[in-house]
């Protein structure tokens, strides 16, 4: 059990390429760290760097007390789990879960006990422990390359994407299983993804990378609920944040989105930004269809998707035809060209800046 | 080329290559250098001095007819050993992938002779032609033609191409079969509902389909002609009957170590080293080639 | 696909089984030479169905030798034969495995000269530099032994290459699972990548063998004493005497001898040898 500590971490390339630009963290004790962003934002390249399959080229990373920053990856006592598995095809499922526990010189009665004891987690039997990688389904697969982690009894368990190759209906399976796992054996872990629902439904926090740069370190709540940038308030959450652009009112109480329609935010608390543009983010499931009033946006529909607990609807509004989807639950039956009366309570706005595009708060 | 993921730097890898280098300078470097600086220089006759002449060997060996008569016949020989194998492989190939029932069966019969030495085909064939004995000469005498390679050069050579090209028939046939195989039956299907015909097909859909594979086999057959035929030769004719089965990489060694002519030997080494090169090259630009357009 | 064309099937199959009959011939009538004795293959025509002898002629050859040689058979050619097969084919993979395993897995100083290095010894087959590499042989004192027969043969880009490929289709993600699970360098290689190239090994090894096995012009020169001789270089010696006393039978079964290991091979591992021939060609 140890905490896993980044401090100002970066990785430059030798060809200049600048992958991380410095990031701070403290992965506690037994707490689970997903790292998530789009590809090519660097999760990937941090996560191999605390395995010690990259270099770090500035800062310090700490496993527990030790600065690990140029120790071997079989000495960090970490233990991974790879995208594509890795498991050794020409070894049995038993000899991928033994193998590193041979070169650690460790008697054959324990890593028979060892193995047989992640195989009962994992609920892999006797005979498939005889069997090839190969003659394994995808699930089970994963299972024998979480099973060659867990034999080693790391401090820290670090995954690369480890759902991405499973069909839909595995990964939700998976994604339970290694949840329940983690906290069974509440071994700190680290966990690389780029699906924001395994990121929120995984992760104690979640961290949001782009670019190389955090966007915001936080629990999944906080990160739906207070987005600290565009980019947040759009990669998290399906469908997608809605974003407007809105102008403030000279009196800096009240934003116009559409003509005729503004919304008043109360107490004039954002007199600085008076007159200034802003982008009004919105979620789909907090816009509500109302009674045809004075501050209604006109949406007109343009697609509807019956998801069955929930209904879709997309259309546009405006003389731009600014397009916004909103989520009803239950079945609605609303017609494409229809004209509905749409609008959001004032809890559920977030306002962000456009040039910065850092959340403001109000 | 090299791996994204690779090994700290240590002595180790120098060590691993070592011995591949080693026999490399040894055998290849060391005795390509020396066959470069004997075709410059003149031994006498009895190996007592010698004289650096420059490119006296070379210029000497353009001027000898019977040299380009070895250039000629070598890229006769290796022409038609190309043309000969190719053709009836492809030919059994294009069979072979059309039949279901017995496919495994041909492939087995026809592949072994790319396991005969290329010294026992010819064994095989001396012994089928033997002018006083062999069972082929007996069948023309039937047809009123008298067989005679140890005194026809003619014969001698159409003997030794026949034989060469038999050897590579198993080759060819296996690249061509797998060609065959990987053009996707859809083609041909479409091809046969646009309402082409078998023979229609094969010329305007499979022929150019598996051209890569005949440029590639081209070459290959090229090469084998050209620098591995040396045992069926010496099997056959020893290059006689008057040389006329006498090919560029048996003259090499027939000067060599028979005539004990060192630099003009040296000097053809260095002239099919240039021949091997390019060949190799243009192997390897298209294979390029077929990299770059998957 | 339907298709009615009874006469062209009947052509496809016409057409294979002769060229099977054709590529067959010279084999069945060497195997009927051997089955008869001197004075019926005296005699033409020549018989082509096979004849009571076959065991007494094996016997002839093997303990023997041809009549008015030198007495003794041609048993410890087959031996020698082998033996410089199986070091060329052990060789050239052992030298090849390494060297394709530092040029893909080690970043170090000079690795593309070394690379290029191996690529030139593609362009010098031994025909072309036959004179200078007998030199170097004969100047090292590896005339009339094994070392001489096989180590010059050894080196070999094609097999290194083939190597550099089969390592490059090796996700790296189980060399970076090896290391976490604590596996060096030599470890990796003993415990991973030979054995998951193993039927690449296999393939290879099958076409070296009929490599090593069929070396004909290289074993003539290094070898003048007779018991460093090789069953394939004995052929073209009998032939040579067959001038003047032709003992076809007797040659006929020294052709077979030579030529049934290396076709066995290629019969009973064809799978291995289809995949060999195709793999060294990429």
């Amino acid at each position: 059990m140890a905490s896993v500590t980044l401090d100002n971490i970066q990785k430059t390339y030798p060809n200049g390429f600048k992958a991380i630009h410095g990031v701070d963290v403290e992965v506690k004790d037994g707490e689970f760290l997903v790292l998530v962003g789009p590809s090519g934002c660097g999760k990937s390249t941090l996560l191999r760097m605390v395995a010690g399959l990259e270099t770090v080229t500035d800062g310090s990373l700490k496993i527990g007390e030790r600065e690990v920053n140029n120790v071997e990856p079989s000495k960090r006592d970490i233990a991974m789990v790879f995208q594509n598995y890795a498991l050794y095809p020409h070894m049995s499922v038993y000899a991928n879960m033994a193998y590193g526990l041979k070169i650690m010189g460790l008697g054959k009665a324990e890593i028979d006990e060892r193995v047989k004891n992640a195989a009962s987690i994992l609920e892999l039997t006797e005979e498939q422990l005889e069997r090839k990688p190969r003659e394994l389904s995808g699930g089970q697969r994963q299972r024998v390359a979480m099973g060659r982690a867990i034999v080693r009894k790391p401090s820290v368990f670090l995954f690369d994407e480890p759902l991405s190759n499973l069909d839909a209906k595995l990964r939700v399976q998976m994604r339970v299983e290694i949840k329940r796992l983690q906290e069974s054996l509440g071994i700190t872990s680290i966990y690389v993804t780029h699906d924001q629902v395994e990121a929120m439904t995984l992760g104690h926090r979640l961290m949001v990378l782009n670019g190389g740069n955090v966007e915001q370190l936080g629990t999944p709540l906080e990160l739906y609920e207070k987005p600290a940038s565009l980019f947040v308030a759009q990669f998290i959450g399906s469908p997608a944040m809605n974003i407007v652009d809105t102008k403030m009112h000279e009196n800096g109480n009240e934003v116009t989105i559409a003509q005729n329609v503004s919304l008043a935010l109360g107490g004039g608390r954002l007199k600085d930004r008076a007159g200034q543009a802003l982008k009004l983010g919105v979620r789909p499931e907090h816009l509500v269809i109302s009674e045809e009033g004075a501050n209604t946006l006109p949406l007109i529909v343009t697609l509807v998707e019956h998801l069955g607990a929930d209904t879709l609807i997309h259309g546009h509004f405006g003389d731009d035809k600014t397009d916004l989807t909103v989520r009803c639950s239950g079945t609605q039956s609303v017609k494409v060209g229809e004209k509905l009366p749409i609008t959001a309570s004032l809890d559920h706005i977030h306002l962000f800046d456009p040039a910065t595009e850092k959340r403001i708060e109000f | 080329m090299l791996k994204r993921v690779h090994f700290e730097p240590s002595l180790l890898p120098y060590l691993l290559v070592l011995p591949q280098i080693v026999i490399t300078i040894v055998f290849f470097v060391w005795p390509a250098s020396q066959a470069l600086y004997q075709s410059l220089l003149v031994e006498d006759a009895f190996g007592l001095s010698t004289q650096f002449v420059w490119f006296e060997n070379f210029e000497e060996l353009f001027a000898d007819p019977h040299y380009w008569d070895a250039f000629q016949r070598t890229f006769l020989f290796s022409f038609l050993v190309a043309a000969l194998s190719m053709a009836s492989a492809l030919l059994l190939a294009a069979m072979a992938d059309r039949v279901i029932k017995g496919s495994g069966f041909y492939r087995t019969m026809l592949i072994w002779p790319y396991a005969v030495a290329p010294a026992a085909a010819g064994a095989l064939w001396f012994f089928i032609f033997d002018p006083t004995l062999g069972v082929m000469p007996y069948i023309l005498q039937f047809f009123g033609y008298e067989w005679n390679h140890k005194i026809y050069g003619n014969e001698a050579m159409a003997l030794v191409i026949f034989s060469a090209a038999w050897k590579q028939i198993a080759y060819n046939f296996l690249f061509f079969l797998a060609g065959l195989q990987s053009i996707p039956k859809s083609l041909i299907e479409a091809a046969a509902i646009d309402g082409a015909g078998p023979g229609r097909r094969f010329w305007t859909i499979i022929f150019p389909l598996v051209s890569p594979t005949t440029f590639f086999l081209l070459v290959v057959n090229v090469v084998y002609a050209f620098f591995e035929t040396f045992g069926i030769i010496d099997a056959l004719t020893s290059g006689g009957p008057a040389n006329a089965t006498q090919i560029l990489v048996y003259k090499v060694y027939n000067d060599g170590f028979v005539g004990l002519d060192l630099g003009g030997s040296a000097a053809q080494s260095v002239i099919l080293m240039g021949i091997v090169i390019g060949l190799t090259v243009v192997q390897f630009r298209f294979v390029e080639k077929k990299v770059s357009y998957q | 696909m339907i298709e009615n064309r009874p006469f062209l099937k009947f052509i496809e199959h016409l057409v294979l089984i002769l060229g099977v009959l054709v590529v067959a011939f010279p084999l069945w009538m060497t195997f009927v030479a051997a089955t008869h004795d001197a004075a019926r293959m005296g005699q033409v025509p020549l018989p082509v169905l096979p004849g009571p002898h076959f065991f007494r002629n094996l016997d002839v050859v093997l303990n023997e030798g041809l009549w008015g040689g030198d007495g003794s058979g041609v048993g410890y050619m087959l031996v020698n034969s082998m033996i410089m097969a199986l070091l060329i084919a052990f060789g050239k993979i052992v030298i090849s495995l390494t060297s394709a395993f530092a040029i893909v897995y080690f970043r170090f100083p000079f690795r593309m000269g070394f690379f290029w290095l191996i690529f030139i010894t593609l362009m010098l087959p031994v025909e072309v530099r036959i004179l200078p590499t007998y030199e170097v042989v004969a100047k090292l004192g590896m005339l009339d032994n094994y070392w001489g027969l096989t180590v010059p043969l050894i080196a070999s880009a094609t097999a290194t290459f083939m190597f550099r490929q089969v390592f490059l289709t090796i996700p790296d993600e189980l060399l970076e699972a090896a290391r976490i699970d604590g596996a060096g360098p030599f470890r990796f290689f003993k415990d991973i990548l030979v054995p998951m190239s193993r039927t690449n090994i296999a393939a290879l090894f099958v076409i070296l063998f009929i490599y090593g096995w069929n070396q004909y012009l290289w074993p003539l020169l290094v070898t003048t004493d007779q018991s460093m001789y090789t069953i394939v270089m004995q052929i073209g010696r009998m032939l040579e005497g067959a001038e003047e006393a032709p003992q076809w039978h007797l040659i006929m079964m020294t052709a077979l001898l030579s030529v049934i290991p290396p076709v066995l091979v290629v019969l009973f591992m064809q799978k291995l040898f289809v995949q060999g021939l195709t793999e060294t060609e990429k």
